[in-house]
């Protein structure tokens, strides 16, 4: 309950939204898979996007991280486009995406995958040691092949390596997807932690529980199209299964 | 006839092999890029290096720091300009387009050196050598291309391991868009991996020419060796080039020596095939890179 007053608080001040998207359009190939989503992310907030599989959650984000292009519309980083800007040029401006499937780099070590982690990043807060700190069950593991982890393990190395660029807008993709829920709570709970360094949160999650506990705003993606958005705590149950499955 | 002087000589053919495939396995552990041109781009290296010391009678050494760094920018620009946008879906792109490269570069020679054998004379250091007993003897000059093989493969090594930018080379190999992601330019990280793979096989190529006679269809051989060090070695492992150059130089001495001179490349290549069917993943088999 303490995390989303100061939410709000945030909310309340920044009213400068630090991500925008106008009238998104995205296609793979022929199929469109983004219909004109528009939303902005305020600084400091955590965002939540929630939907079934194959709702245009993680095309979305991708989107924002640069992966994909949109046919049509805008993606505003700080009230700029930055539709021109490479994926890899996003990272120093403060965009950071931990992809869905954790895809860390399993030929280097835990240690090495948080180096190349800062590898086009900010220079900040974060480094290895404020990692460990985040996530101390990955200091003992600092020399292990990072791809010996297990999923829990190697989701919080993801997330580790994300911070490691110093970004001001960490895109999460489905971070709760194939762990224990023990594993779950302990990584939302040190996604807690962010919000008060300044971090912008916009969270992906196909497992709604979680994410809600956490999120100032949800957005519900239906077939490439936004179905519901408010506050959770403005939205009944009813109101986001209706949204979620379309009924 | 001296077996143990004829395994050392194999021995250290086996690095001027090594010379040649260092740059070929960097360039499929980083990218995936199989570079049929390899060849012919270290046989250019030593045309280059040729032209220097004759037309601008520059000394051998300088003519070969000129033409390593040369290599260098060939190998970035050819990168960066051309070969990146071979990669991605299609795996048989780069296949025709190196293969094309080949071609241009063996005509490209021809029209400017000719078809006559050419060789690069690095004077007494070519004939001097040490005696260690009666029966054997090492050139110095073979020595001194092993030496040079395994600082080069210890020092790609050492680069990938331990530096920032060799992390992001390996970082890269394993997944690219995830690399991307932490702000890595895949096709800057392409085109200098290119840029060393091509200053490693410009030591080979200039190593060869001093030791054997060039001409701008020597390059296919050596590409062919290249290959059979590779793989021998285990795909993606250098040290494994040095192990698998060593294998095939052995190979092809002692079976010349054994069966007469034209037998030594086939036994190269017999053994080569055995080792193939016998251990099929090499003998350093590792499913990452570098």
């Amino acid at each position: 309950m303490q995390r989303r007053g100061a939410g709000l608080l945030h909310g309340g001040h920044a009213g400068v939204s630090i991500l925008e998207l106008q009238d998104v359009d995205v296609f793979y190939g022929d199929f469109q898979a983004l219909f004109s989503i528009s939303f902005s992310v305020e600084e400091g907030q955590t965002f939540a996007v929630i939907g079934a599989n194959g709702a245009g959650k993680s095309t979305m984000l991708k989107t924002i991280a640069g992966v994909l292009r949109p046919r049509s519309g805008r993606v505003l980083f700080e009230g700029e486009s930055i539709d021109h800007v490479s994926a890899h040029k996003r990272v120093g401006m403060g965009i950071s995406m931990v992809p869905e499937g954790r895809r860390v780099f399993p030929s280097l070590t835990v240690h090495e995958n948080l180096q190349i982690g800062a590898y086009g990043g900010r220079t900040g807060d974060w480094d290895v040691a404020s990692v460990y700190e985040l996530f101390p069950l990955l200091k003992p593991l600092a020399k292990r092949q990072s791809a010996s982890l297990s999923g829990g393990e190697q989701q919080a190395l993801a997330i580790g390596r994300a911070l490691m660029s110093n970004p001001r807008l960490v895109l999460l993709d489905e971070v709760s997807l194939g762990l224990a829920p023990v594993v779950i709570k302990r990584i939302y709970e040190a996604m807690e932690a962010l919000p008060a360094r300044g971090t912008t949160i916009l969270v992906v999650e196909q497992d709604v529980q979680h994410v809600l506990t956490v999120a100032d705003r949800v957005a519900c993606f239906l077939e490439g199209r936004i179905s519901l958005e408010g506050a959770p705590r403005e939205l009944s149950s009813d109101d986001i299964t209706a949204a979620y499955f379309g009924m | 006839m001296n077996w143990v002087n004829i395994v050392l000589q194999g021995i250290l053919l086996g690095g001027l092999y090594a010379l040649f495939a260092l740059g070929l396995a960097l360039v499929f552990g980083v990218m995936r890029l199989v570079n049929l041109a390899h060849g012919d781009l270290g046989i250019l290296a030593g045309f280059i290096a040729l032209a220097l010391v004759q037309s601008a009678h520059l000394p051998l050494v300088w003519s070969s720091i000129i033409t390593i760094v040369l290599m260098f920018g060939i190998g970035y620009v050819l990168q960066r300009g051309l070969l990146n946008f071979t990669l991605g879906t299609d795996d048989t792109r780069p296949i025709v387009v190196t293969f094309g490269l080949s071609i241009i570069i063996q005509n490209g020679l021809l029209v400017a050196f000719s078809a006559d054998s050419r060789g690069l004379d690095a004077g007494a250091l070519e004939n001097a050598s040490i005696r260690i007993s009666n029966q054997i003897a090492v050139g110095w000059y073979p020595l001194l291309v092993f030496v040079v093989a395994i600082v080069s493969i210890a020092t790609v090594q050492l680069f990938l391991n331990q530096t920032k930018l060799g992390k992001a080379f390996r970082a890269t190999s394993d997944d690219r868009e995830a690399a991307e992601l932490v702000g890595i330019d895949n096709r800057h990280i392409y085109a200098l991996a290119m840029a060393v793979a091509l200053v490693t096989v410009a030591i080979g190529g200039i190593a060869l020419a001093i030791r054997t006679t060039f001409d701008p269809s020597t390059g296919p051989f050596n590409l062919i060796f290249a290959f059979e060090a590779v793989i021998m070695g285990g795909m993606g492992s250098l040290w494994g080039t040095l192990l698998g150059g060593v294998v095939l130089g052995v190979s092809q001495v002692v079976g010349a020596q054994a069966f007469g001179t034209g037998w030594g490349i086939l036994c190269g290549h017999a053994v080569f095939l055995l080792v193939l069917a016998l251990r099929p993943s090499g003998f350093f088999a590792r499913t990452v890179t570098a």
